[in-house]
């Protein structure tokens, strides 16, 4: 038998190979020897093989039938045998295979072998790959040569014993003892590994940390004298002697002084100096400088030395080297809370960088630039940052924007500013905005008032020339659909009011709808927002019952659901439909979390504007709804009716589904058993929370809106005690003939600079006989504080005929909208 | 907040510039076919690095620092918040020892000697951590060691077990 080609030979031919194929050939076949000379067990040999085993490994084929031969290696008396087993078992072999275990005792022995090399080699896979169990085992061993004076083997073990404590943290307690006069040592490698090993227990451990403080003035002075000596050649870089110690020993000090006053104070000098006298023009020195920074902004150190470490970083930032702005802009980030205004004096340099080509840099930089963004800098913030999204990596688009719009809600100088930068995020990165974006954008819109006529001109310009953008397009949608009247009817006044017809703005809302680049989703929104434009527009009604009544057999569930909900609101509750499409009145304030809290804030305020206190003369009625409280044993004062409609998880326009559905959650206190009686439906069908509104008692007069044909209508009033601009008017239609009111519908409108919200009426029948009301409740946003005024029109039917009135309500009592 | 980490450093990749693989030296566990995915991953991230971008990735939730000498790319993947400066001289303090006992080293002394290129690499670093700041230690020790290796004879006649 020939002896098994030997490594460098084999390297060398397999290099020869031409192709894939042919490599994989002589692999092969190589394999095939080396695994008829595993099976007879060939000593000789074996060392050759599986060292060829190895380099075939790197190649990326598979040698796992190498593995116990490389154990039959580290069991050899001969030490290239063990040299080959262990690097073989480090290579091949690792916890989760159950024959690793089989080294065990190998290893034991090898770490108490005459030979430092052997030991060394045994400590070294350990530490490199043993598992718990073998860390388990030969902990005492380790610990053994912890203490030994033989500093080759010294340092080894103290690495090693660094991956026992990581692998197995309970046996970190029995290495104290020996760590006791490790920083004695003038060994570098030895002082090194311990410092290593004191920063691995001092982090996992608070006792080990406190314990280990009075290490400090020791460290100080060995970083000191390795500052101070002179020329080492043995450790020099670059004129700076052994930065890997001193790096290791800043680490270490950083943990020991961190919220500790005393060791930060021992620390303070050695850290001045280091940062002074550092030479800078080579990377090792800024390796350590950069080390020193991070400790610096981590102890309790005085503000001089905190300047200090700012301005080293802002030098940083200065330097032509990528590498050592991009250490500096991570450093900023991290100190950026804390230091604020120090990182700000730093803003344009850290604004410069976002134009730098390197990606990491150019993250880095955005967020340190939002984090510096303030209400002083925001212009010029959120121009550089609207540049940068213009022209950054898709990658960075979706955090640029989401950042975009968290910065300028915080600090937009103007409501006209806010909208525009805005728009301009929209249309730049329109499609890698966030999806919850979409809902949040709107609530801002609609909160900003002044400006709704402004907003839906620029998204109906920016959607024309292109509706692919998908969040550009709902929110577009959303407000074509909720402000389309202000469109056709050019109010805007930030700018040229443009001539868009009706058809115009469903021609845009249609080609959405039909578009192949619109999302279900999307669809949803322009659906809905032609849906709302019935009540918008005039002349083209028709036009938008056709195209809902097409979309009743939508294969797209969604869509068709809306469309014969729709429908139905044409057809059966048409009387319904200016209430239900009503503009969206100005939303609670809330968090940028998303629509769910928008619509628990719309659900919660319904039930708790009904909950108000029942007025002074309609003490009665108190009483009786008593009674009938009795009757249906309720036990409460204020029962709890669960009519509210409670936050439901809502999808993208899902808010407006809601409003719909309400029609079944109508808040109705008229129970099917119950008699008509007159009951006061704010105690049945409130929820008892806390009253937001103030006791009518402090007194609003009511007055009669309307008193014609039999039909009254009184006003009473509230204001809300959190929003001084909304004013809640309750009213009651009361019938004094003698034949019910059937059909009844209430509508109200006021002028532009108000803003309306009707609630569902409690029923469409007064009955005769005053024997009882309707009541409804209507929320009035008056943020201007004008005088009140109201057109309301009624309609209902009477003695078998339709009848219909419109008046004028103008005798509003200052108290109610002053 | 201090975040215990499992080695400084994860794993040290060399490859060519055609993305061969020359050594791979691995400090924590992870199946085979996962480490032959990162490495086909941080491979064709690096090689499609231009010169003008900076010596560090960001790679989940690792660093990743590079650097080419001639024909060899070396690279650490460090932990997020470790000090990707000093590594770089980690790297380079590791081609210095290659240099000194190679002598002039180039990307075929790495081929052919593969299991050299470990042997120094392991008096360098152990577990993710420096365990030797002396270049002339580290190389000593190695040195030492081949002088342990038996002469054929030697070998030959040496009992297995």
């Amino acid at each position: 038998m020939p002896a098994p080609i030997r490594l460098r030979e084999l390297i060398r031919t397999i290099r020869t190979a031409r192709t894939q194929a042919e490599e994989r050939e002589m692999i092969q076949k190589e394999c095939a020897a080396i695994r008829s000379s595993f099976r007879e067990e060939d000593n000789t040999y074996r060392c050759r093989n599986v060292a060829k085993l190895l380099y075939m490994h790197m190649l990326g084929y598979p040698a796992h039938f190498g593995q116990l031969e490389c154990l039959k290696l580290i069991a050899s008396q001969k030490f290239t045998d063990k040299r080959i087993g262990y690097l073989g078992a480090m290579l091949l072999l690792d916890e989760r295979q159950d024959v690793h275990l089989l080294m065990t005792n190998c290893i034991k022995n090898d770490l108490n072998h005459s030979t430092q090399y052997v030991q060394g080699l045994a400590l070294c896979t350990l530490g490199c790959m043993g598992s718990s169990e073998m860390c388990r085992d030969l902990a005492g061993e380790v610990e053994k040569l912890l203490k030994t004076s033989n500093s080759y083997l010294r340092k080894k073990a103290a690495l090693c014993a660094v991956h026992v404590i990581r692998k197995v943290p309970e046996l970190m307690e029995m290495f104290l003892p020996a760590t006791k006069n490790l920083l004695n040592e003038k060994n570098h490698g030895v002082l090194h590994t311990s410092v290593v090993l004191l920063t691995e227990m001092c982090e996992r451990s608070p006792d080990m940390l406190a314990h280990f403080r009075k290490l400090v003035p020791q460290l100080v002075r060995i970083l000191k004298n390795l500052i101070m000596s002179g020329y080492s050649p043995e450790h020099d870089v670059s004129g700076i002697s052994d930065p890997f110690l001193q790096v290791r020993i800043l680490r270490l000090l950083r943990i020991l002084g961190r919220n500790d006053d005393d060791s930060s104070e021992a620390m303070n000098d050695i850290l001045a100096q280091v940062a002074t006298n550092t030479e800078t023009s080579k990377n090792v020195g800024n390796a350590i400088l950069y080390e020193t920074v991070l400790t610096i902004m981590d102890i309790k150190s005085e503000s001089g030395l905190r300047v200090l470490a700012i301005n080293i970083l802002g030098r940083f930032l200065l330097n032509n080297d990528k590498n050592i702005r991009y250490v500096a802009l991570t450093s900023l980030l991290k100190t950026v809370q804390t230091d604020h205004n120090a990182v700000q004096r730093h803003r344009s340099t850290i604004v410069d960088c976002l134009k730098d080509l390197d990606v990491s840099i150019k993250r880095r930089a955005m967020e340190l630039s939002f984090a510096l963004v303030n209400g002083n800098n925001v212009r010029g913030m959120m121009k550089e940052l609207l540049y940068f999204l213009d022209s950054c990596e898709p990658e960075f688009k979706a955090d640029c924007a989401s950042g975009i719009f968290l910065a300028a809600e915080k600090y937009a100088p103007s409501k006209r500013w806010h909208i525009d930068t805005i728009m301009r995020v929209l249309t730049t990165a329109g499609s890698y905005v966030r999806d919850d974006a979409v809902p949040n954008l709107i609530q801002l819109i609609t909160n900003s008032v002044e400006m709704h006529a402004y907003t839906v001109q620029r998204l109906y310009k920016a959607i024309l020339g292109d509706y692919s953008q998908q969040p550009l397009v709902q929110v577009a949608s959303w407000c074509i659909g909720e402000y389309g009247d202000l469109l056709v009817s050019g109010q805007c006044e930030e700018e040229e009011p443009i001539q868009v017809t009706e058809d115009e703005v469903l021609d845009i809302l249609e080609s959405v709808l039909i578009s192949n680049m619109s999302a279900s989703v999307t669809r949803g929104y322009a659906l809905t927002a032609i849906m709302k434009l019935s009540t918008r527009f005039t002349c083209t009604v028709n036009r938008i019952k056709k195209v809902v009544s097409i979309y009743g057999s939508s294969i797209d569930v969604e869509l068709q659901q809306r469309a014969v909900e729709y429908n139905a609101l044409f057809k059966k509750y048409d009387h319904m439909r200016p209430a239900l499409l009503e503009r969206m009145p100005v939303m609670e304030k809330v968090t940028t979390n998303g629509p769910a809290e928008i619509v628990q804030t719309n659900g919660e305020t319904e039930p708790a504007v009904l909950e108000t206190k029942p007025p002074p003369s309609g003490l009665q009625p108190a009483s009786q709804a008593n009674d009938l409280l009795d009757l249906l044993g309720g036990s409460d004062i204020t029962p709890v009716i669960p009519t509210a409609p409670t936050s439901k998880p809502a999808s993208a326009g899902g808010e407006l589904l809601d409003l719909l559905g309400d029609l079944n959650l109508t808040g109705s206190p008229v129970s099917a058993p119950a008699p008509q009686i007159a009951q006061p439906p704010f105690l049945l069908d409130g929820l008892p929370s806390q009253p937001l509104f103030n006791d009518i008692s402090a007194g609003i007069p009511s007055i009669t809106a309307y008193s014609k044909n039999g039909l009254k209508i009184d006003f009473t009033f509230e204001r809300s005690n959190t929003n001084p601009s909304v004013t809640v008017i309750t009213i009651q239609a009361s019938n004094s003939t003698e034949l019910d009111m059937t059909d009844f519908v209430f509508q109200a409108a006021v002028p532009k600079t108000f803003q309306l919200q009707l609630l569902s009426p409690s029923s469409s029948v007064i009955p005769a006989f005053n024997s009882g009301t309707i009541t409804q409740v209507i929320k009035v946003l008056n943020p201007q504080k004008q005088q009140l005024r109201m057109r309301i029109k009624l309609t209902y039917n009477h003695k078998g005929s339709a009848m219909q009135d419109l008046a004028e309500v103008n005798n509003f009592p200052p108290q109610s909208w002053q | 907040s201090t975040i215990c980490q499992l080695a400084e450093i994860h794993f040290i990749l060399l490859f060519s510039r055609q993305g061969k693989l020359r050594l791979q030296k691995w400090y924590t566990t992870l199946p085979d076919k996962e480490k032959k995915k990162i490495i086909r991953e941080i491979v064709q991230i690096i090689l499609s690095r231009n010169q003008k971008t900076s010596s560090f990735v960001d790679w989940k939730d690792l660093k990743l620092v590079y650097k080419r000498y001639a024909s060899l790319y070396f690279c650490c993947a460090i932990e997020d918040q470790d000090n990707e400066l000093l590594t770089l001289e980690v790297v380079h303090r590791y081609v210095e020892l290659l240099d000194r006992y190679f002598g002039n080293v180039c990307e075929l002394d790495i081929i052919f000697n593969f299991e050299k290129a470990y042997f120094i690499l392991d008096e360098f670093i152990i577990g993710g951590e420096v365990q030797e700041t002396s270049k002339r230690s580290a190389v000593k020790a190695i040195e030492d060691s081949d002088m342990l290796q038996e002469t054929v004879e030697e070998y030959m006649n040496k009992p297995a077990f």
